[in-house]
């Protein structure tokens, strides 16, 4: 059966949406995780920087508390927060209703709709925990109920290649916050506090049990990045994703003779390739910020050229690449 | 918990419809046979019981997301529309009179399309005023001397029934253009048959879900080439219109894709819908825009949602349209009151279910009757639909009179007038324990071929006290229909 180009890019951005809410519980649990931690000398203003949020977030809360940082990412009006994740998880999902299965889209609607009516005192710093293991909990029913009961044809592959493009964005991301924003001074490396952010980091991303059969002792920044970025059986891994990526896109072109996406193949043979070919230790000498920024850039080539080829979206004259982190 | 079937205690032993016909009870002095056990069964309940069962219902329809949208400040809320878990109950004899009697009215109505569209005999036969119709602002001049497959023009109707206090059914209002609220028939069933399994049990209800089914056959049949798989599709005005869940539901219900406007282009006049490998062709659309909004081409030119082209590539036979292109001169409530000369014109029978005694302000007589007898008549508006613009005399302050005295006087051929029909009754959970409440019914025909009725339709309830407009943008919710088995009496 055809696929509507329209639904492709809604069910594309359904699982990236969902996959996003889930790492932003990610993200602020393991932010209350270095809170609790660095007695007073918190760092909630770092998850701002990390999004580039400064202008929005100070025109609507006049200092970084962790009670407006987590307000404004829970639920204020804009992109970030993840009131608006799950408003345009829901919308895609109402959008995508007579294809997805009845029961994903009503625990969708549900999950939104016990959002709203959430109050402050829910998101008090002290319920922060059990507030993001909820979220987290529901974006994995999600997934479960995908996974069981979304029918496998073109619209599977879709929402596979979303979901595996954000999870591989939001890690680099996550690896972001602990080593751009909250480098620690050269005497803390190594330091306890240094290795149980570094836990944090591995905790949020469900890493920390993997990451430690892989590395039974020890652990350094050089070891748990490369963990991260290029393990090849970790879930959340970049490699891992990137390689998903390319998988579904030969499956999917050669099972439902689709001619476009070659250009987005391309880019994801160009960005495993890279992967695949500096080591660890190389990449932090030269800078792991500017490296992960790379990478999020070609996420969002990719996520162009799967535009161009599949959801009829127009190419622009000049090669101006917008930063497509947002449905259209 | 299950129902006792034992001695009614008092859930309903206080329950008075006083002078109007009871949907449940018939006359409450000789109930009706039909509906014993289902009264037994209720009359047995707890009222905190169905009371819970009431809430979880409406839980569960929100839930689901089985709602409405309803704008209010700019802001777009999901509502449900108010569901009843008490059932209105149509015996087999009755259904077999109604499905007679909507099949009979959407056969006239295709004829009087298909006339006015070609030879336009009914008008030079003067059985219908030419200027009520050929002035109709719904009177389609692109449709003149097309023809369409098996001259029907309306696949998809809704007939708006009331019953009065002698238990006869009429025809109050047709939906011949895009009826809406088949979707709340099925899903109704299937919320009843979730909290309610124990009422139902054993009574025999004719089922209502393969209306899907039947509207993609139609759609089948009156696509055109040589009938091998066409595409269909479902043309929505978009996930913002009110109705989009009634459209996931017959998208998914046909299995077919539910597309916008922006999906579909029309190329060397034949309709193609943007697909994830390029163009695919299209050949029969089911629409839920009105023909103003179908292709700004052709109609109204600021149309966002239609399809440019689509009107040629339909001219040319290249896809079938459903409902056809014109048929809201069918269903404006002017032509209303010349049904009943339409089935004895084209069919020469009687009409199988009356009309409501209605009059057309435009006629001199008709005006002065209306003017007259203001106060005991609901005077309504031709052109408005959802219960908007009526005026009920008997409920109207005397200011509300001379407003509509005004408004008549200044413009007469824009209204109708009707005796206020005492709409039936049928129990309903209220605060106050079982009380009744007014009801009407919209039964659904689908006709491609052949005309089929799904039995039942849509029973509306007005949930305030003594209201009798059960529109669902003024406050009505709905009930399930239950249209028992050929083996009931």
């Amino acid at each position: 059966m055809n696929l509507l180009a329209r639904y492709a890019e809604c069910i594309f951005w359904m699982a990236r949406y969902m996959e996003r809410a889930e790492n932003l519980a990610r993200i602020l649990d393991v932010h209350e995780t270095f809170a609790r931690d660095m007695r007073g000398a918190t760092n909630w203003f770092s998850i701002v920087q990390l999004n580039a949020d400064e202008k929005d977030f100070f025109s609507r809360h006049e200092k970084a508390t962790a009670e407006a940082v987590i307000q404004y990412y829970m639920f204020d009006d804009h992109p970030n927060s993840l009131v608006s994740m799950l408003r345009m998880a829901r919308f895609n999902a109402r959008t995508l209703r007579p294809w997805i299965s009845t029961e994903m889209w009503t625990q969708i609607n549900m999950f939104h709709n016990r959002l709203l009516e959430m109050e402050s005192k829910d998101v008090a710093l002290p319920n922060l925990s059990k507030l993001c293991t909820w979220i987290k909990e529901e974006c994995q029913k999600h997934t479960g109920i995908t996974e069981g009961t979304f029918y496998r044809d073109q619209g599977w592959y879709f929402y596979q290649l979303g979901k595996y493009i954000e999870r591989a964005d939001q890690t680099t991301r996550l690896l972001d916050i602990k080593y751009h924003t909250l480098l620690p001074s050269p005497i803390d490396v190594g330091s306890t506090l240094d290795v149980s952010q570094w836990t944090s980091v591995l905790r949020a991303a469900a890493g920390y049990h993997a990451f430690r059969r892989v590395y039974p002792r020890g652990m350094s920044p050089t070891t748990v990045a490369g963990f991260m970025l290029f393990n090849e059986g970790f879930p959340r891994s970049v490699v891992m994703c990137v390689r998903q990526m390319d998988g579904l896109l030969t499956r999917m072109k050669s099972r439902y003779s689709l001619r476009g996406g070659n250009e987005a193949m391309e880019e994801v043979d160009e960005l495993l390739g890279a992967l695949l070919s500096r080591p660890i230790e190389a990449i932090i000498r030269e800078g792991l910020h500017e490296y992960l920024e790379w990478v999020q850039e070609q996420l969002v080539a990719i996520t162009n050229e799967i535009g161009f080829a599949f959801f009829g979206q127009e190419r622009p004259p000049m090669q101006v690449q917008s930063q497509s982190q947002t449905q259209p | 918990m299950s129902v006792p079937e034992g001695n009614p205690s008092n859930l309903l032993s206080s329950y008075d419809p006083g002078l109007f016909f009871d949907e449940l009870f018939g006359r409450m002095d000789a109930p009706a046979e039909h509906t014993a056990l289902i009264r037994q069964r209720l009359a047995a309940l707890d009222f905190e019981e169905l009371r819970r069962r009431a809430m979880n219902a409406e839980r569960e329809l929100f839930n689901l997301g089985i709602t409405f949208l309803v704008y209010s400040n700019k802001n777009a809320v999901d509502r449900i529309l108010p569901f009843d878990i008490i059932p209105r109950v149509i015996s087999a004899r009755e259904w077999a009179h109604l499905e007679a009697g909507v099949t009979q009215r959407v056969a006239a109505l295709n004829h009087f399309l298909q006339d006015i569209y070609h030879d336009q005999k009914i008008l030079k036969d003067g059985i219908i005023p030419a200027e009520l119709v050929l002035g109709n602002a719904n009177y389609r001049p692109q449709m003149v001397g097309l023809d369409v497959p098996f001259n029907t023009y309306i696949h998809i109707m809704g007939v708006d029934l009331v019953r009065d206090r002698h238990g006869t059914f009429r025809v109050l209002e047709d939906n011949g253009r895009v009826p809406s609220g088949v979707s709340y028939v099925v899903e109704n069933r299937h919320m009843m048959q979730r909290v309610f399994p124990d009422l139902m049990q054993d009574i025999g209800i004719r089922p209502v879900d393969n209306y899907g089914h039947k509207l993609l056959e139609a759609m089948m049949e009156i696509a055109p080439g040589d009938g091998n798989d066409p595409q269909v599709a479902l043309l929505s005005p978009g996930s913002y219109n009110s109705a989009y869940f009634e459209h996931i539901f017959l998208a998914r219900e046909m299995g077919v894709p539910l597309v916008e406007g922006s999906d579909l282009v029309v190329e060397n006049d034949r309709v193609f819908m943007k697909t994830t490998s390029g163009l695919a062709p299209v050949d029969s659309i089911y629409r839920r825009i009105d023909d103003a909004f179908l292709d700004p081409l052709a109609f109204n030119p600021d149309s966002m949602l239609g399809v440019p082209g689509l009107l040629e590539a339909y001219r040319k036979g290249n896809v079938a349209l459903a409902n056809a292109i014109g048929t809201g001169v069918a269903d404006d409530k002017a032509v209303y009151c010349y049904v009943p000369r339409m089935i004895k014109y084209y069919l020469d029978q009687d009409p199988i279910i009356p009309n409501v005694d209605t009059r057309i302000c435009r006629e001199p007589d008709a005006l002065q009757y209306t003017l007259d007898n203001l106060d005991k008549l609901v005077v309504k508006p031709v052109g408005e639909a959802g219960g908007y613009g009526i005026t009920i005399g008997p409920r109207a302050s005397a200011a509300e009179l001379e407003e509509c005295r005004a408004k008549l006087l200044a413009d007469p051929d824009n209204y109708i007038s009707q005796p206020v029909v005492d709409l039936s009754v049928c129990p309903t959970v209220t605060d106050d324990g079982i009380e009744p409440r007014h009801v009407d019914l919209r039964p659904f025909a689908i006709t491609g071929k052949s005309t089929w009725v799904l039995p039942g339709g849509l029973s509306r309830v007005a949930l305030k006290r003594g209201t009798l407009i059960v529109n669902s943008s003024q406050g009505g919710g709905s009930k399930d229909t239950w249209v028992l088995e050929g083996s009931t009496p």
